[in-house]
């Protein structure tokens, strides 16, 4: 097919050159497509800000068929839910992750890692489901609650989702800690226990750090699980007891109410406007778990 | 081993014979009688409450008429009328009636939708099993709902919160609950649902509920409540009688907590959707009392 020796040389040039262009144009495109998204969601829900007065935004009520649209509700809604999720996932991820990497026997390491990756693959539905038959029941009845549709609820499944991420992010980070630093503790005299807690654990923290801000970001994006098992109801969380009610969250609102708003309508804005304060948060969330990593290199000691 | 695996093959063959007679089966009608027309297909999307009903029509339509294919699915009375004005199905299912702001959308869309009346509907107030009040007037509805009475033994019951349900506000049966009900039908009240209400996604989260819960009050279309829920008997004030809903007491006007559903077709019907929508009407009734409706008169 090829002419031979004269074209050979140009032919390879053209052809490396064709396949480098390629895959940077593969490469950058991803980054022109969050670009396109950022610009997609800002474009359909900054308009929100023209339709709607600021005095309704951040008014405490949630009631788009009148045209009421205090995001203050969900927003805290969400942050009420995500935050307790990671509070009750981070001693259980840490946990886990130590006895995986430091105390775990090897046969039960080995049965154990691929037990964690089986659990990040249940779907979320599947999770809501169990949530609302299995564990609201029971927080009805054994808590004293009103309902068992609660922020708790939600937590405690959520909790359950982020743990997988935690856990691998975490034992990566345990595993990353040098072995001279586990010999030296040890050869001091220092106990398994001790040299887990003093010495592994802090020297492993911003690995652990960032395994908080990645469960946190994959907890507070969750939809279909909290739409089952909060109860959706648009309350301000402000009350001491507000954990063990009913709340709404941002992403169960989009969700619930994306389908029937007419295209272009002022509800329609609002609810791009709340995917922008959900993309805002997550930004800074991932912000703060690059920056975590960029210390942890900086600090050059440790991987 | 062997032969569980050919017993296996058999049943499929089975299975593939009937299939291709029955394929065969129903070319055979349209080659005698409308022999080029093709098979055409009626989309039928909207009101969640309807969805049981309208697949139920669908299916009994389809099975006399082999030549029409129907689709039908929920999603929200809101959801399929602006399918509708969109132009992406043909009937429209709505257990509320069309707003003024949807019809200027659809006259912009260069047509003005045709409504039917369907079958009736009655939204049955449900309590827990075990919850002992009986019947209430729709004032109180009204004032347990926007949260002026938060406790079981203001109404005569145990000492218990009131959990207050509710469906979407995207659902049919929402709207209509909070015009009728909660605003006790008065245009220029502007009560509300209480912020504490919870919004669930479907039918089946409310009855969910409701069975689990003691504290639980919930309302829903009258086909959709089980044995295992409460109904409650529901007055128009405190001189009316309390009445719980049935065809009797929703076609003859006494039960408080009535409503129309309609069908919304994008302009006047014609061919296969208006011989369709006539039959619904006229035979198609019977299903309508099979399905915990309440037929038209």
């Amino acid at each position: 097919m090829l002419d031979t020796k004269s074209t050979d040389q140009p032919y390879r040039k053209w052809v490396e050159f064709a396949i480098e262009s390629l895959i940077r144009v593969i490469g950058f495109s991803s980054i022109g497509f969050v670009f396109l998204i950022f610009l997609f969601l800002m474009r359909e829900g900054l308009t929100a800000l023209l339709d709607v007065s600021w005095g309704n935004l951040l008014g405490t009520r949630w009631y788009p068929i009148l045209d009421i649209y205090g995001v203050l509700p969900l927003l805290l809604g969400s942050i009420l839910v995500t935050l307790i999720a990671i509070l009750i996932a981070l001693p259980l991820g840490v946990g886990t992750a130590v006895f995986v990497r430091e105390v775990a026997p090897g046969w039960a390491r080995e049965i154990l890692k691929p037990m964690i990756e089986v659990m990040a693959g249940i779907p979320s539905v599947v999770l809501g489901f169990f949530g609302m038959t299995l564990l609201a029941p029971l927080f009805l009845k054994y808590l004293g609650l009103a309902t068992g549709l609660t922020a708790f609820t939600g937590s405690v499944i959520l909790a359950y989702m982020a743990l997988p991420t935690i856990i691998s992010v975490a034992e990566d980070a345990l595993d990353a800690v040098p072995k001279s630093y586990r010999d030296a503790s040890l050869a001091m005299g220092a106990t398994q226990w001790q040299t887990i807690w003093r010495v592994v654990i802090p020297a492993a923290r911003s690995g652990i750090l960032t395994a908080i801000m990645l469960g946190l970001g994959r907890a507070i994006g969750e939809t279909m699980l909290v739409m089952m098992v909060t109860g959706n109801a648009g309350r301000m969380p402000l009350t001491l007891d507000s954990l063990f009610r009913p709340i709404r969250t941002m992403t169960a609102t989009i969700a619930a109410e994306m389908g029937e708003v007419a295209q272009g309508s002022s509800h329609y804005h609002v609810l791009f406007a709340l995917g922008i304060i959900l993309f805002l948060v997550t930004f800074i969330i991932n912000l703060a778990a690059a920056s975590a990593i960029f210390r942890k290199r900086r600090r050059g000691g440790l991987r | 081993m062997r032969n569980k695996l050919a017993n296996l093959l058999f049943i499929l063959c089975i299975l593939g014979i009937s299939v291709a007679c029955r394929l065969a089966g129903s070319k055979a009608p349209g080659e005698g009688g409308q022999a080029d027309q093709p098979a055409q297909i009626i989309e039928n999307k909207g009101s969640d409450t309807l969805v049981n009903l309208a697949l139920a029509w669908a299916e009994r339509y389809m099975s006399l008429h082999p030549n029409v294919r129907i689709s039908v699915t929920g999603g929200g009375s809101g959801t399929g009328i602006a399918s509708m004005i969109n132009g992406t199905v043909d009937i429209a299912n709505a257990s509320r009636a069309m707003k003024k702001e949807e019809f200027e959308a659809a006259q912009a869309n260069g047509f003005s939708p045709k409504e039917f009346v369907v079958a009736r509907d009655a939204i049955a107030v449900v309590v827990h099993l075990s919850n002992p009040v009986n019947q209430l007037t729709l004032q109180q509805i009204s004032d347990i709902y926007t949260g002026k009475i938060s406790n079981w033994k203001e109404l005569g019951g145990e000492d218990r919160p009131i959990v207050l349900l509710s469906r979407e506000t995207n659902s049919g049966t929402h709207v209509f609950f909070l015009e009728n009900v909660i605003r006790l039908g008065q245009k220029d009240s502007n009560l509300l649902f209480a912020q504490d209400t919870l919004l669930l996604p479907s039918s089946e989260g409310i009855s969910a509920e409701v069975r689990l819960n003691p504290n639980a009050i919930g309302y829903d279309g009258l086909g959709y409540v089980t044995p295992d829920q409460k109904m409650l008997a529901v007055a128009k004030d405190e001189k009316s009688p309390f009445l719980f809903p049935s065809v009797e007491t929703v076609n003859n006007g006494s039960y408080p907590i009535s409503r129309d559903l309609y069908m919304y077709t994008a302009g006047e019907p014609s061919g296969q959707i208006k011989a369709y929508l006539d039959w619904i009407l006229g035979e198609g009734q019977v299903l309508v009392t099979e399905l915990g409706f309440v037929p038209l008169k």
